[in-house]
């Protein structure tokens, strides 16, 4: 089964992270094109769309969207590099990882920032 | 086929486990949780526990199991042979991860110690997976030199950077700790060739006197038994050597880029 006897470590855990984010991110689209719909429909569609979303639940989930989407964006870059043969090194791949972590965490919350400012 | 859980008569039976005691008067005792299977009682597979004296007892885990068979229970079954990294027969899964029984040292591991046989094969008995697999899929890359050209009077020579290409492969001992903690290749054993098997495949890929490397390509262009890889570096990070499969399969994956531009 999945890692039950397994040590979970930070190589597991930020590729099972991408794989998910990844089926999340495809899911979110659909949500996109819900929104398109919505705008296409009219007025009173859009304004329903838009109450759900600005509510405390709709926030939520563009939290997780946009969070997964910045992760699903840093790792992906991280394997860019590996696809070119970088960054092996045990030691570079933790550093990679954790940087992956902190870079999407802080792009999430400039994002949030700069959309709640304006 | 992936599987998500343990058929019924393989699962842990968590009550069956039995407790051995340390000697009286020990005083530096630590617990050996053991993963038990018997195939010919037909009861599920238990874990035991074992108290050991580490005062009478070398540092290695592998020390320990010996002196658990010696001194208290004898039906206990593990490989073992070189007792210092060589041989790769010790293999297990400890504390979570997996290594070589003779190399890790008791003292790395906090608390109790669980000793499980490497993950994702079948149990032939105790600590004893069956390899049988493995080994087909190290056969089926033909881990030998192959060559068109007539043999030379004398060995085919290398070059001193020739033959620093091969630092960091030949070394594997082939103990199979790193595909047993690959995910796909817990998903994918079955097609997926892993990560020890992929490094070997490398190591006469780079070899400058193997002159069979487009046919070893053509063998190893398959969605299943390499791209299963997802540098995932759970083998980096486990592999008992210090050595670097997932560094070996990115430059098998390049080769195969390299050669079709």
């Amino acid at each position: 089964m999945l890692g039950r006897y397994y040590r979970f470590q930070l190589t597991s855990v930020l590729s099972f992270a991408h794989r998910v984010t990844g089926v999340g991110l495809s899911l979110g689209s659909v949500l996109l094109v819900v929104w398109l719909l919505a705008l296409a429909s009219g007025p009173w569609a859009y304004e329903q769309f838009a109450k759900h979303l600005s509510a405390w639940y709709g926030q939520c989930l563009l939290l997780g969207w946009s969070w997964a989407l910045l992760y699903h964006l840093c790792n992906g870059i991280r394997h860019l590099a590996w696809d070119l043969g970088y960054g092996f090194d045990l030691k570079t791949a933790y550093r990679s990882g954790y940087a992956v972590v902190v870079a999407s965490l802080v792009l999430t919350a400039v994002a949030w920032a700069l959309a709640c400012l304006r | 086929m992936a599987e998500l859980t343990l058929p019924k008569n393989s699962q842990i039976d968590k009550k069956a486990g039995k407790h051995h005691p340390a000697p009286a008067g020990a005083k530096n005792v630590r617990t050996f949780k053991v993963y038990r299977y018997d195939p010919d009682s037909g009861a599920n597979p238990r874990v035991d526990s074992y108290d050991v004296d580490m005062d009478r007892c070398g540092p290695m885990v592998l020390d320990a199991l010996i002196k658990i068979k010696n001194e208290v229970d004898a039906s206990l079954t593990f490989r073992r042979s070189c007792r210092e990294g060589i041989c790769g027969s010790c293999a297990m899964n400890i504390d979570g991860t997996n290594t070589l029984a003779c190399t890790k040292a008791c003292s790395e591991i906090k608390n109790e110690v669980s000793v499980l046989p490497l993950p994702h094969l079948p149990v032939v008995k105790d600590l004893v997976p069956d390899m049988t697999h493995f080994y087909a899929q190290y056969a089926s890359i033909e881990p030998w030199l192959k060559t068109d050209t007539p043999a030379p009077t004398r060995e085919r020579l290398q070059s001193e950077d020739e033959r620093a290409k091969l630092d960091g492969l030949y070394e594997c001992i082939l103990c199979a700790c790193c595909s047993t903690s690959c995910p796909s290749y817990w998903w994918n054993g079955d097609r997926y060739l892993g990560p020890a098997i992929l490094l070997q495949a490398y190591r006469w890929l780079e070899d400058s006197r193997d002159e069979a490397a487009g046919e070893r390509l053509d063998a190893l262009e398959d969605p299943f038994k390499l791209y299963r890889c997802h540098t995932i570096m759970n083998c980096t990070k486990t592999c008992p050597k210090g050595l670097n499969p997932a560094k070996a399969i990115a430059g098998i994956k390049k080769m195969m880029v390299e050669r079709n531009t």
